[in-house]
């Protein structure tokens, strides 16, 4: 059987199910694309392609047994942040290069559950630091739509995978916008759950008030079938939501007559590239022409949000990454009796630039002389950025806005310059400040390159706004495109 | 507004890692610059505002404390650099 890579969650499962194919077949042709693909997308840290067919054979016994629930037998890659047991997981960063988790992530728990195929481990920026995937300490990844350009990131290996067809879906985070921006950039879906959903029970810590973990797919229906597995209450996250199952998928009807829908000016910014502007607002008049109600609303504290958010984030990155001293596991460095050298060295040689150079500045936003100016106040500003999603969640359903001002650029155009590099965020930031959920779905072209369409609801508002994506994908054709690749 | 070498390695001290020279200069370039764009938040008037540590309201979560299996000790000690026995082994902390 031809080209398995190009089919969605719902026809693998239905072939699975009729056993047209075995999922022993599905994951060979995965790795079998992986092995004619990668060496051009660089998409994966780790293949564990062994690994992989001892699970397809285990999903096929289970299918044989009439259990053949929606994601069994479908191969998955995971961002390499997210701890699989007994397979590395790296977090794009030399700290732990040779890291192996000794249990799962909740996530990966409920996956395995559900009988997933793990392909293997995504590749990223270190720690989850940077939107492009040039922070990765072992290689960057390229863009399946054009292999000079950067996939977008942290998740960028994630959303190079799904979109070359080297995994059926994947698992993402998103800590301001990791998920979403670097699914529009690659012409994918990426959703970001409402923080608390999903657990981040071995998720390894950015910053802990913003990560979230999410799906990343080829379309919105395969996106709710993922995030009906993942979600869900677990103790061993604190911070993880007591809420009702929801069958995301029953929400589907694609039915936005009369829905609500805001246009927050703030997001349409005068450095957005003109074919982002072009291609979102034509998808605008794509929702009211389905029978949306389109109504401007302004958002006046998203200017605050990349300041706020490069203070916070980072702050919480320091106190987190603290815990790699080179003691209990990670980069160690051992050439030297004194402790504190030991530590130094083994945290300047572990860590790449990036991430040295948020948790200094996370640091300074805490240190006794700077707490209130900086730290203490973009927490009051992040008050102000969730009062003003509150009060518009008054007049609006949901939020329709650019995902990424500009789409993937080339290698190198923003690595020197940080606050250009942070600039590139000020979209999915918001969101992550507020934890709402949001999805990106892709809306088109620029210079033959994928635009996303933002759609950001109140919290647990997942339901609807993955409605509103699946109205919106089922009218136009954007979600079937297909990067071409030689 | 400027960061100078001390203030660059005081920070660095803080957060135990070796700079080399050339990471200082590129340090005492960059963070200024970023710090400067967060100087923005001067503008917005927080003074009856409370903070958010987190968006959603979370709440502590207690459970039964009951007996449940632990990870082995060579599960614990799997990824540790530098074993001895069932110890890890660390630098000298305390000098005689």
């Amino acid at each position: 059987m031809g080209e398995l890579w190009k089919l969605d969650l719902a026809e693998m499962h239905d072939l699975l199910k009729q056993k047209s194919i075995s999922s022993v077949e599905l994951t060979q042709s995965y790795l079998d694309r992986i092995n004619s693909v990668e060496s051009e997308i660089k998409s994966y840290i780790t293949v564990c392609g062994d690994f992989a067919l001892k699970q397809a054979e285990e999903a096929d016994r289970r299918i044989a047994r009439g259990d053949c629930q929606k994601l069994t037998g479908i191969p998955v890659q995971i961002k390499d942040l997210i701890a699989t047991k007994g397979i590395k997981t790296t977090c794009g960063s030399k700290m732990l290069e040779n890291y192996v988790p000794v249990f799962n992530a909740t996530c990966v728990e409920r996956l395995y559950e559900a009988g997933a195929v793990l392909l293997g481990k995504g590749n990223m920026d270190e720690f989850g630091m940077g939107s492009s995937c040039e922070n990765s300490a072992f290689y960057a990844t390229n863009n399946p739509w054009n292999n000079d350009r950067i996939p977008g990131g942290s998740s960028g290996g994630a959303a190079a995978a799904v979109a070359a067809g080297e995994a059926a879906y994947a698992i993402g985070s998103d800590t301001g916008g990791s998920i979403r921006q670097p699914a529009a950039m690659c012409g994918i879906v990426g959703l970001k759950p409402t923080y608390g959903l999903v657990s981040r029970y071995g998720l390894v810590a950015y910053a802990s008030s913003f990560d979230q973990i999410g799906p990343m797919t080829r379309n919105v229906q395969d996106c709710a079938a993922i995030l009906e597995v993942i979600s869900g209450h677990d103790e061993f996250d604190s911070t993880s939501l007591q809420r009702p199952a929801t069958i995301y998928s029953d929400s589907l009807n694609a039915n936005i007559k009369g829905v609500r829908l805001g246009i927050p000016e703030e997001y349409f910014l005068d450095g957005m590239e003109s074919g982002v502007r072009e291609r979102v607002n034509s998808a605008i008049e794509t929702l009211e022409s389905m029978g949306a109600m389109i109504m401007p609303v302004s958002l006046p504290t998203t200017k605050y949000a990349l300041a706020c958010y490069y203070i916070l984030a980072p702050s919480e990155c320091s106190a987190n990454l603290a815990r790699y001293d080179g003691v209990k596991y990670g980069y160690s460095y051992q050439d030297t009796d004194d402790m504190w050298e030991a530590m130094g060295v083994t945290r300047s040689q572990g860590f790449g630039m990036e991430v040295k150079r948020r948790i200094m500045l996370g640091t300074y936003a805490l240190s006794s002389g700077y707490y209130d100016a900086f730290y203490l106040k973009a927490q009051k500003v992040r008050t102000l950025i969730r009062n003003d999603f509150d009060s518009v969640f008054q007049q609006v359903d949901a939020l329709i806005a650019p995902t990424s001002p500009v789409v993937a650029f080339e290698h190198g155009d923003r690595t020197d310059d940080p606050v250009r590099m942070y600039s590139i965020d000020v979209c999915t930031l918001p969101v992550n400040i507020a934890g709402l959920p949001a999805v990106s779905v892709p809306c088109g072209l620029s210079d033959g390159l994928p635009v996303g369409l933002q759609i950001i609801g109140p919290h647990f508002s997942e339901s609807n706004i993955l409605n509103i994506a699946y109205a919106y994908e089922r009218n136009t054709e954007w979600s079937a495109s297909i990067p071409v690749m030689d | 507004m400027s960061l100078d070498n001390s203030e660059i390695e005081h920070l660095a001290s803080l957060v135990r890692i070796t700079l080399s020279e050339v990471d200082i200069e590129m340090l005492k370039d960059q963070l200024p610059r970023i710090l400067e764009q967060f100087e923005l938040l001067n503008e917005v008037d927080t003074s009856d505002i409370l903070p958010t540590g987190h968006a959603v309201n979370v709440e502590s979560v207690m459970r039964q404390d009951e007996l449940r299996t632990p990870l082995s000790t060579a599960e614990v000690l799997s990824n540790v650099p530098n074993v001895q026995g069932e110890h890890i082994r660390v630098k000298t902390v305390l000098e005689e």
